[in-house]
């Protein structure tokens, strides 16, 4: 008797998955989250495999322990570029077969490697609130004077992106960047750069903080990545970007090693690299399409906004992720150091 | 049972009779407390023995390179080691059953020696290594990638063939090992653990202080109200003790926040002319731990306070002691035991904070477990996140020593 319904239980148990499938999607929340559920989550919904979205804030911790115990409850996760080669070369993460998304030469070239794929191009850049800034800085010396633009300036807690600015703001050309970063002296000359504005600097910790900031006028400048901005202007404020010097860099969709529901996680990933789900999503929040077709769906004004757009992207910088795969640990501990002093 | 086991045998068996019914008192007693042993020994001490097990374990070089761990053990630690050494390391990152493999030895090197992660990966690609004598494979291997004709690379390796290492350990109290092996101090820029454990006991200590300055006037206050009152007060202060950490910081952040509550009062009392800057620094900080600390100290405080018995008080005002000396030598040394466990809790408690300092501070404000998140989250390092996390622990465990030696007492909360 007992084991009859232990057999049907179990049956049902198995069964289930074909019945009603579903797949977890973890993302970073926030206004990219609804853009994804928008873009991506829901139309995917209507080919029969449920989307269960979870949020995370870019932990490799958590996704390292599901392989390791080989119990992975995630099937698709967005991750940031520096850890797709990482968790790729540690067996994190599993190889994506392309002939089950598409064409590679539809995407651009940064957006296609072995464990993961682009799903959106995004940029750390400058931002100041047009309602109270007198003046339009243009380059990340502007930011660096106190004087001309007096006030407080946001910057995100740590090495990574600041580094590069202080590169730029101190006279490196974009292009030369990480050549000098790359050397003793260049560290030195980064962060040297960065004492001189280290009393002006109001530190963030989260993607949402910099606009809080911009709106509430406790900083004259900041950082910020430019899909929050776009998203504060939808609700009807007035900040504005500076491109010049921004550094732009993808997010990836990779499926954990081990992952039960992999050809579901394929499925998703496919879905949303096609052109339609990539337009779609680019229209609900200003990060740029990897599916270099999706760019013809778009008008005008929505290419404006986007990373990706001309006139946004001349001067702009890739984000290394080679440099920062081997520097990160050892520039972030300098940072500690740098800010206890 | 033992009286129904005592009536049916004879008189001469009573001793023991009456043994077995003490040991089977005390074996229900065990399995009684059995629960909460195992609950005790998996929640608490087996992740601490794991933790510290982990800050001193360095299986990947030992594990991946064998061979050439054998081959470097002679080699003077100069210049780059013999031919037979680049044949090993090619011989060896074939041999590795997995990627993942490569990529574990190329994160541990890398957290020794940054670059060492590009370069055992393009390595381990590129593989199988041209050429068949030892010193083919070297011209290959430099060939390949530069690199490997530099020392820092080899040296790594070397000082990491060992299964066991102190050098998390040394490294979280900014030391390292030198290519002969001695202990010496980290170059200046990379020197931050010790002046970040300094920060956390600084922090600590001044969120102590406030919290006696502010807990004792009211601890006593309360106190010295009948027991009706002193409930309804009670709760007033056990209302933000339950509410979640998370809500009480954004809380502060909306208050004291430069367009904020506290900014636009002081303006408009005259008091200030701009607002001043209370949040993402040490002062948001230490404003917020002391409201979410204080709980800590007014509870043994008040439950010390309660046993003092008013008379003593009295007393010496009545022998003509002024009221002020002898509530601070008559009353306040009575208190001792509450105000040590009250300020034990709250540092030691303090000591692990994480959330209020990320949210709340700037770069320099932050304590010794955001690091360790962060090594655990960001870096994945975690033989690093365990020797910082194994700091924190004998730093606790240090205090509270002390405080025995001091107070000659046990913990008491009252």
């Amino acid at each position: 008797m007992n084991k009859s319904i232990l057999a049907i239980a179990l049956a049902a148990g198995f069964a289930l998955p074909a019945l009603g499938q579903q797949i977890t999607v973890v993302n970073f929340g926030g206004a990219n989250a609804n853009a994804q559920k928008k873009a991506y989550y829901e139309p995917f919904e209507k080919t029969g495999t449920k989307v269960v979205a979870v949020e995370y804030n870019g932990e490799q911790a958590k996704i390292k322990a599901m392989v390791e115990t080989k119990k992975v409850t995630w099937d698709v996760v967005e991750v940031e570029s520096p850890d797709v080669a990482r968790g790729c070369d540690e067996g994190l993460f599993e190889k994506l077969d392309y002939s089950k998304i598409g064409n590679k030469a539809d995407f651009l070239p940064a957006a296609v490697s072995d464990c993961g794929i682009g799903v959106f191009v995004w940029s750390t850049v400058m931002a100041y609130n047009g309602d109270k800034l007198k003046g339009t800085p243009t380059t990340w010396a502007d930011f660096w004077d106190t004087k001309k633009f007096p006030g407080k300036r946001g910057m995100r807690k740590g090495a990574r992106y600041n580094l590069e600015f202080a590169l730029m703001a101190d006279g490196v050309k974009t292009a030369d960047v990480y050549k000098v970063l790359a050397t003793k002296e260049g560290a030195e000359r980064a962060f040297k750069k960065l004492t001189e504005l280290k009393p002006s600097i109001q530190w963030w910790e989260a993607g949402a903080q910099p606009p809080q900031f911009l709106v509430a006028g406790d900083v004259a400048l900041t950082t910020v990545y430019n899909g929050r901005i776009d998203a504060a202007n939808r609700e009807g404020k007035n900040l504005k970007i500076a491109w010049t010097g921004g550094i732009y860099d993808l997010d990836y969709w990779v499926i954990p090693k081990g992952s039960p529901n992999k050809d579901a996680a394929l499925k998703f990933i496919a879905f949303a690299s096609t052109p339609d789900a990539q337009a779609e999503y680019a229209k609900n929040i200003a990060y740029g399409p990897t599916n270099t077709k999706a760019l013809a769906k778009l008008d005008a004004k929505v290419l404006g906004n986007l990373p990706t757009a001309p006139a946004n992207a001349k001067d702009a910088l890739q984000f290394d992720l080679k440099f920062w795969a081997d520097q990160g640990e050892d520039l972030e501990k300098r940072f500690a150091s740098w800010a206890a002093q | 049972m033992s009286s129904v086991a005592a009536s049916v045998s004879g008189a001469g068996d009573l001793p023991r009779q009456l043994a077995r019914a003490d040991r089977a008192r005390k074996l229900r007693a065990f399995v009684l407390t059995l629960p909460l042993l195992v609950f005790l020994l998996a929640t608490f001490l087996v992740p601490i023995a794991a933790l510290l097990k982990r800050a001193v374990e360095n299986p990947e070089v030992a594990n991946a390179l064998p061979r050439t761990v054998a081959a470097l053990d002679g080699w003077n630690r100069e210049g780059t080691p013999a031919p037979e050494a680049f044949a090993a390391i090619g011989a060896d990152l074939a041999a590795l059953p997995d990627s993942s493999d490569a990529g574990a030895l190329a994160r541990r090197l890398n957290s020794e020696v940054p670059g060492a992660r590009s370069l055992v990966m393009n390595t381990f690609k590129a593989l199988p290594l041209p050429g068949a004598t030892p010193a083919e494979q070297q011209a290959g291997l430099l060939a390949l990638d530069a690199r490997w004709g530099e020392t820092k690379y080899w040296l790594a390796i070397a000082k990491n063939g060992a299964r066991w290492t102190p050098d998390y350990l040394l490294a979280s109290v900014d030391l390292r090992r030198d290519a002969q092996g001695r202990v010496e101090r980290m170059a200046p820029e990379q020197r931050a653990f010790g002046r970040i454990l300094l920060r956390t006991f600084e922090i600590s200590a001044i969120v102590t202080v406030w919290c006696l300055l502010l807990g004792y006037p009211l601890a006593y206050w309360l106190s010295t109200l009948p027991a009706r009152k002193a409930n309804v007060l009670m709760i007033l202060v056990l209302v933000p003790f339950w509410t979640s950490i998370l809500v009480r910081v954004a809380a502060w952040i909306v208050l004291l926040q430069s367009e904020g509550l506290v900014n636009h009062a002081l303006m408009w009392t005259g008091l200030i002319d701009k607002p001043l800057a209370l949040l993402f620094n040490r002062t948001g900080v230490i404003v917020a731990m002391v409201h979410i600390l204080l709980p800590f100290m007014i509870l043994p405080l008040y439950s010390v306070m309660k046993s003092v018995p008013g008379t003593y008080l009295r007393a010496a005002v009545s022998l003509g002691s002024p009221p002020l000396a002898a509530f601070f030598r008559v009353y306040v040394p009575q208190t001792y035991p509450g105000i040590g466990a009250g300020a034990l809790l709250v540092f030691i408690l303090s000591i692990g904070y994480y959330v209020t300092p990320a949210l709340l501070g700037g770069a320099d404000d932050q304590m010794l477990s955001y690091y360790i998140a962060q090594y655990t989250n960001v870096n994945v390092n975690w033989g690093m996140a365990c020797a910082l996390g194994a700091v924190l622990l004998a730093a606790t465990l240090v205090l509270y020593a002390l405080y025995r030696r001091v107070t000659k007492s046990e913990l008491s909360l009252g």
